[in-house]
């Protein structure tokens, strides 16, 4: 507990977040599976991944909530499972399902929360109050949580774990369900927080452009295991120059055809047919004659620069909403709370 | 004790602005003791006791009401749990004793002061005043219950995934716990193969306790009620503790 606390930030080689082997089971099926990584002080880092890859299962089990099956983590040099209580004040977290007490109001919930952390009255009133305002909730802040918005219950929450300041943040899934200009004004908060706290934030999300945006480094996850981990440019950068996607009522002949050696890889989805290559603009044409010599159709073709979303097909060969995600995502939404 | 007092202040604020419940929770006790109370008062007679049957029937509905809200803010754990509060507690430096103690705290208080709601109304319907000295007896009893089955409803929410089984716990409680106490009948006049039951029972120490207090009479010794019911508050404590220790968010 001292040992953290004692250094300053910026002279501890302490890696904020250290994971090794880290694996989780429910009975027979692995929701992680032996995943390591390394996260430094002061870094954003993303956790990618589709429905049930098990990014909340992760944070749980950094944040002390579910013990591992195997392998450790540490966390500001303290073990996850040895030493609970030094992780669990080093560590602030915003659940992916909503956790507010409803029937207080937002001043109430974060005083209780701060007093649950020890904050002395003084600092907890006028934290609390500058939390507020930061998240722009002062205005409402004797309002009971249960008469807030989705996006301001996501703000308290976020306003909430860091009420402690915590060395480490971690935000699950912390845009889900907010309009997009919500989305960007708490995107602009996060990376400020960052940059002016040194705050430690590891967060999950699926949505690629929040990936792509916030982190310095991103994991993709799926199926438990990561797939890879680097920076959005290297990731993005790793799969070749230019991606061309062409639209077409037969997609499977497309993949078939396209075999030259300047293709880096070719994925066909949803009609889709995406093909990986450098120097697009030069074999264009090239691609465009063969298609037609073989008297397939060309519905429409597009060329530009890989995104994460390309990324995420190439490693996991699928796309990252495929298997019904949207509708997951909106049961979500009407809080599993709701009526039990 | 900061740990404590937080969870203990939420619970009774909850409480406290849960006007509806506070308001439906009186009306099945004042039911009770009008029919019971008015409808019985002139053809039972409590042997030992020259008041009616209102009278004595008069501790065993406040203690119900104490009974019931306790149980009841007890279980509220499983709220908690599916609001996910309960994992953002959880997730704080604290121990889960200090929860524990803090919601047990919590319900007792909210118990006891549905309890005296409810004597309020009583005198104004009609009880004979009572000393100061035998009220505050009644109400250290009603806390005694409270602590008791605040905790055992911990315990029950520690141990249940979600509401399902809440109304089978809570007929449990109303028609074992209630039902066997001496709260509507007096244990002298019990057949054989019921008294035991009913002397196993805490809630008729408890009942026994705010008899003596209110009315000064009781078939169980004061002293006696004391022992078990503060026994049975540490014990619903202790396994409380020990099963919300295991408590999964
Ligand atoms: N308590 C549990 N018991 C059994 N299986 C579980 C449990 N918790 C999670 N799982 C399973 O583990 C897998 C990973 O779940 P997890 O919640 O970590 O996914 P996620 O990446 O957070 O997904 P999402 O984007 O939907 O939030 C899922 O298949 C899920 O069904
Ligand atoms: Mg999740």
């Amino acid at each position: 507990m001292t040992r953290s606390s004692a250094s300053p930030q910026t002279t501890n080689p302490t890696p904020a977040i250290e994971v090794c082997n880290l694996t989780k089971s429910f009975g027979n099926f692995v929701a992680v599976d032996n995943i390591s990584f390394s996260i430094a002080r002061g870094e954003i880092f993303g956790l990618l991944g589709p429905n049930g890859a098990g990014k909340t299962t992760t944070i749980s089990m950094l944040s002390t909530i579910q013990k591992p099956t195997s392998g450790t983590a540490m966390i500001n040099g303290h073990d996850v499972v040895a030493e609970e209580d030094a992780v669990r004040k080093s560590i602030g977290i915003v659940f992916q399902d909503q956790s507010l007490d409803e029937e207080l109001t937002a001043y109430e919930n974060m005083d209780f929360h701060g007093r649950l952390y020890r904050i002395p009255g003084e600092v907890r009133r006028k934290r609390i109050g500058e939390l507020l305002a930061l998240v722009g909730l002062e205005d409402r802040k004797d309002d009971f949580v249960k008469t807030y918005s989705g996006g301001m219950r996501r703000r308290l929450e976020i306003a909430r774990g860091l009420l402690h300041e915590p060395k480490v943040l971690f935000l699950d899934e912390p845009t889900l369900g907010l309009d997009p200009q919500t989305r960007n004004h708490l995107w602009e908060y996060i990376a400020r927080l960052n940059e002016e706290k040194g705050i430690t934030i590891i967060l999950t999300t699926h949505y690629m452009e929040e990936a792509d945006r916030l982190c310095d480094r991103i994991a993709i996850i799926d199926h438990g295991a990561i797939v890879v981990l680097d920076t959005a440019e290297n990731l993005k950068n790793s799969i070749g120059g230019d991606v061309v996607t062409i639209t077409s009522p037969d997609p499977d002949a497309i993949a078939g055809l396209l075999t030259a050696p300047w293709v880096s890889s070719i994925e066909q989805h949803d009609g889709l047919v995406t093909i990986h290559l450098q120097e697009a603009d030069r074999h264009i044409p090239g691609i465009v004659t063969a298609i037609h010599q073989n008297g397939i159709g060309i519905t429409s073709l597009s060329v530009r620069k890989p995104t994460l979303e390309d990324v995420f097909l190439h490693y996991t060969g699928r796309t990252i909403r495929e298997g019904g995600a949207t509708g997951k995502e909106a049961m979500r939404m009407i809080y599993r709370a709701r009526g039990g | 004790m900061d740990i404590v007092y937080t969870i203990w202040l939420r619970s009774v604020k909850r409480y406290l602005r849960s006007k509806s419940r506070i308001i439906g929770s009186l009306g099945m006790p004042l039911f009770l003791m009008l029919v019971l109370g008015f409808g019985l008062d002139s053809v039972v007679q409590i042997p030992g006791m020259e008041e009616g049957y209102m009278d004595f029937i008069i501790p065993g509905i406040v203690a119900m009401s104490v009974l019931f809200t306790s149980v009841f803010s007890g279980i509220q754990i499983i709220w908690d749990k599916q609001f996910g509060f309960l994992k953002a507690t959880l997730v704080a430096p604290v121990s889960r004793l200090e929860i524990m103690i803090g919601q047990t705290l919590g319900g007792a208080t909210a118990a006891v002061i549905q309890g005296l709601i409810l004597m309020v109304l009583v005198l104004l319907i009609g009880l004979h005043p009572v000393s100061i000295a035998g009220f505050l007896i009644a109400v250290g009893f009603m806390a005694l219950i409270g602590v008791t089955f605040t905790a055992l409803g911990i315990a029950i929410a520690s141990r249940m995934e979600d509401m399902h089984g809440f109304q089978l716990i809570m007929n449990f409680i109303v028609f074992v716990i209630f039902g066997l106490s001496g709260a509507l009948f007096p244990i002298d006049g019990l057949p054989d193969y019921i008294r035991p039951l009913t002397l196993a029972d805490p809630l008729t120490y408890g009942v026994e306790g705010i008899r003596y207090g209110l009315s000064g009479i009781a078939q169980v010794h004061p002293f006696t009620c004391l022992a078990v019911m503060a026994s049975c508050a540490v014990l619903m404590i202790v396994v409380g503790a020990y099963l919300f220790r295991k408590i999964q968010s």
